[in-house]
């Protein structure tokens, strides 16, 4: 498959940044879209009313007890942080490493990040006990504790990842501050603070592509830090499953692929219902996501046999159990449907070529996303079942989420989409002038057109 | 029951500290819980009220009083703040003697009475223990460890749980945030959460709370065995250790090199040696302050409770 040719005619270059601009202006929802909206909506909402009953009557309400007191409200944030890291992966790795065909894909990426970062940031709120003590982290927070630590590098991460997201946004903000006809006056008004007073000129072109290196340099580390910070809040403790010193790796590297699985079904969505959008979420794109995909699932294959197989070599004791448990026993199911649906098929599905059009890609990446949040539901939960049980209810000994407990992580993943669905609806969701940037367009054609559009 | 006697009480159980004197103290203080309904009214109301309560004086004869001169006895009044110091020049230590416990869980139901904890919350439990198949099975009471290098206070953010200096780990429910990885952290689970409201919470309004006895408890908070600091305090012996009919639990002062249970005071250094003591989990790097003794030339034979507990079966550490 070729990349597309560049352009160096500046009268081609108009021709096709006006095609850009036509195309990729934000606009309506259909019926479709409304739809969606209004389910997110719905299901959002029903999450914050059940949140309000657990601060009525507490943490009562799930089906945590002691001995099994961690349930989904943490599975979910380690899959809100793990899928974040995209953003960093796409917006910062491959724009460093100078990939000819990630500008179309980086505010998709971007945008994942943001709003994951930000529920994950919720969600970890909702599993307190306490949530309106939560100034006593910073009254008396304790820089030895990785819960401090977490949040630390979670509110770091979070702001370079809206900086990251917001940057590159602003000529796409200004440009539909004076383009968008017939918007209300909300909007325009949202559109004009946002953008900053942001004119098109070189300089400011300029202050905007050397934050972006500074930003992707910066989040890269961090990145790495938030899921490894994430993943020590399970190694620090003497647990049989979460006692390893691979966590960190094993991670970080499922946190990668579930980001690039998020990624994938993002550009799959967007390209069904803007068929205008074909012309740059190309199949080459596809094509390279997926092998991309192929080769982080990969690394995180490694990461995992690491994690499961020498334990299991060894089976020590308590470790024993556990492996037992996931291997044979009781989340088996579960856990080998993760392990074949999760890694084992996309791998091999995206290893031909066939496997990474469009809609096989679909397909793997919703496996490789739903795959991912069980993963850590199986990462989380059943650790927690073997210790020495006596002298407790028959009832808390097996942890089932309660519904209202459901409802709540839900709601939190429905948030997260709903801020993925406004900012498409609002805002240009492929940035114009990088992808121009990446066509060969040059710089003063850019400016020079954008200008133009400002005058008119 | 006037203040005076009150605190003549204190002063002599100060100077004996016998276990009779507890169990006569623990009498008394079950008096003042039957005169609970009338002491909210007593604190706000000087008059005579007419309502006369039954109280049980140190002597052990019954009266009959009016509602109206109950005080209520000031056990603890240690802030959270001053919680966190540990009382000077002391380092508890516990020993526990396998050897000596039946499973008759009076320690546990006094635990579970003198702290208000409902039902669900257990902070001190008895477990089955079986190492292996082919060895004998024994009951293990398991308090909290009060570990040197406690895993919990590692981890919290908010040093909401603490060690302090007499070596007791306590948890402020005043700061906790509700984040449960302290229980994550523990090795040996000793960690409750209050997921609702507490049961017997109304047993408590009013009193102020203390980090050093654990109560009035908090919906969303963390709590666990504190080995009684109010008590140690005022020189007595915890709840559980002056409940056991069978001497199981030793508590001591590491720096006296002594422990007792009420009827014999020891050595420390020499019963360990004698006995051959050991830690839970030693292997871990905790150095909990809780010694366990084997259970060898048991005083009772290992027999099962009745029926409903045959099921929770231990699994071999």
């Amino acid at each position: 498959m070729e990349e597309p040719k560049k352009i160096t005619n500046e009268a081609e270059a108009i021709q096709m940044l006006r095609q850009y601009n036509d195309d990729l202006l934000p606009r309506k929802f259909g019926i479709v879209g409304n739809t969606w909206t209004a389910l997110l909506i719905i299901i959002f909402l029903t999450g914050v009313y059940c949140y309000t009953n657990q601060l009525r009557y507490g943490l009562s309400i799930t089906g945590m007890r002691d001995f099994v007191f961690w349930g989904i409200y943490i599975s979910n944030f380690v899959f809100f942080v793990a899928i974040s890291l995209v953003g960093s992966l796409v917006t910062a790795v491959l724009y460093l490493l100078n990939i000819p065909w990630r500008a179309p894909l980086s505010r998709i990426s971007e945008v994942i990040a943001v709003a994951a970062v930000i529920f994950a940031g919720l969600i970890i709120i909702v599993d307190m006990g306490r949530p309106e003590r939560i100034v006593n982290m910073f009254l008396h927070g304790r820089i030895q504790s990785p819960i401090v630590w977490d949040v630390m590098v979670v509110t770091t991460y979070m702001t370079l990842s809206i900086l990251l997201l917001y940057f590159p946004l602003l000529p796409g903000i200004a440009f539909c501050r004076d383009n968008l006809k017939g918007i209300p006056k909300w909007q325009k008004w949202m559109y004009n603070i946002l953008s900053l007073g942001w004119k098109y000129s070189p300089e400011q072109y300029h202050i905007v592509k050397k934050a972006i290196t500074i930003l992707s340099v910066m989040i890269i580390p961090v990145a790495l830090c938030i899921h490894t910070v994430t993943s020590w809040l399970f190694a620090s403790t003497y647990r049989p499953g979460w006692d390893s010193t691979n966590f960190g790796a094993y991670f970080v590297s499922g946190a990668f692929v579930v980001g690039a699985g998020g990624v994938i079904a993002g550009m799959a969505v967007l390209r069904k219902f803007y068929p205008s959008y074909k012309t740059y979420l190309t199949d080459l794109h596809f094509d390279r996501m997926g092998k991309l995909l192929v080769l982080l699932t990969v690394v995180y294959a490694y990461f995992s046999i690491n994690e499961y197989l020498i334990p299991a070599y060894k089976m020590k004791g308590e470790e024993a159990e556990h492996l037992h448990e996931l291997f044979t026993g009781y989340y088996a199911p579960l856990f080998w449907s993760v392990q074949f649906f999760g890694m084992v098929l996309p791998i091999i599905v995206l290893l031909f070529k066939k496997g990474r059009k469009p809609i096989p890609m679909f397909i793997m990446a919703v496996l490789v996303v739903v795959g991912a949040w069980f993963k850590r539901y199986l990462i989380v939960i059943p650790t927690m079942s073997y210790l020495p049980i006596q002298e407790i209810p028959e009832a808390w000994k097996h942890y089932a989420p309660t519904f209202q407990e459901w409802a709540i992580t839900l709601g939190s993943l429905a948030g997260a989409l709903l801020i993925i669905t406004f900012f498409v609806r609002f805002f240009p969701i492929i940035s114009v002038w990088e992808v121009a940037e990446e066509r060969g367009v040059s710089h003063e054609t850019i400016y020079k057109h954008l200008n133009e559009g400002n005058e008119k | 029951m006037s203040q005076k006697t009150e605190e003549n009480n204190e002063k002599k159980t100060r100077e004996d500290n016998s276990r009779r004197d507890f169990l006569k103290l623990g009498v008394f203080a079950a008096g003042l819980t039957v005169a609970g309904a009338g002491l909210q009214k007593a604190f706000s109301e000087e008059k005579e009220t007419g309502e006369k309560v039954k109280v049980l004086t140190t002597e052990g004869k019954v009266v009959e009083v009016d509602t109206a001169h109950i005080k209520k006895a000031e056990v603890c009044c240690v802030s959270p703040k001053e919680s966190r110091e540990g009382i000077p020049n002391k380092k508890w230590v516990m020993v526990i003697d396998l050897s000596r416990c039946k499973h008759a869980l009076k320690c546990q139901h006094s635990c579970q009475k003198y702290h208000h904890l409902s039902g669900m919350n257990v902070w001190l439990k008895v477990f089955k223990m079986q190492e292996s198949e082919n060895t004998a099975p024994y009951w293990m009471p398991k308090p909290c460890m009060h570990c040197d290098r406690p895993p919990c206070v590692k981890v919290c953010p908010v040093s909401a749980t603490y060690k302090r200096s007499d070596g007791i780990v306590l948890v402020d429910n005043e700061r906790c945030v509700g984040c449960r990885f302290c229980m994550a952290a523990c090795p040996y689970s000793t960690r409750s959460f209050n997921w609702e409201e507490p049961e017997l919470l109304s047993e408590t309004t009013g009193e102020t709370y203390s980090p050093e006895r654990g109560f009035p408890q908090k919906r969303g908070t963390v709590e666990k065995c504190d080995f009684c600091p109010d008590l140690l305090r005022q020189g007595k012996l915890p709840h559980c250790v002056a409940a056991c009919p069978n001497g199981v639990f030793y508590m001591g002062d590491m720096t006296e090199d002594t422990v007792t249970n009420g009827d014999e005071t020891l050595r420390f250094s020499q019963l360990m040696k004698d006995k051959s003591g050991y830690r839970l989990n030693d292997i871990l790097g905790t150095h909990p302050s809780v010694y366990y003794l084997p259970p060898v030339n048991r005083l009772f034979p290992f027999k099962e409770p009745v029926a409903e507990n045959s099921d929770k079966e231990k699994k071999a550490e």
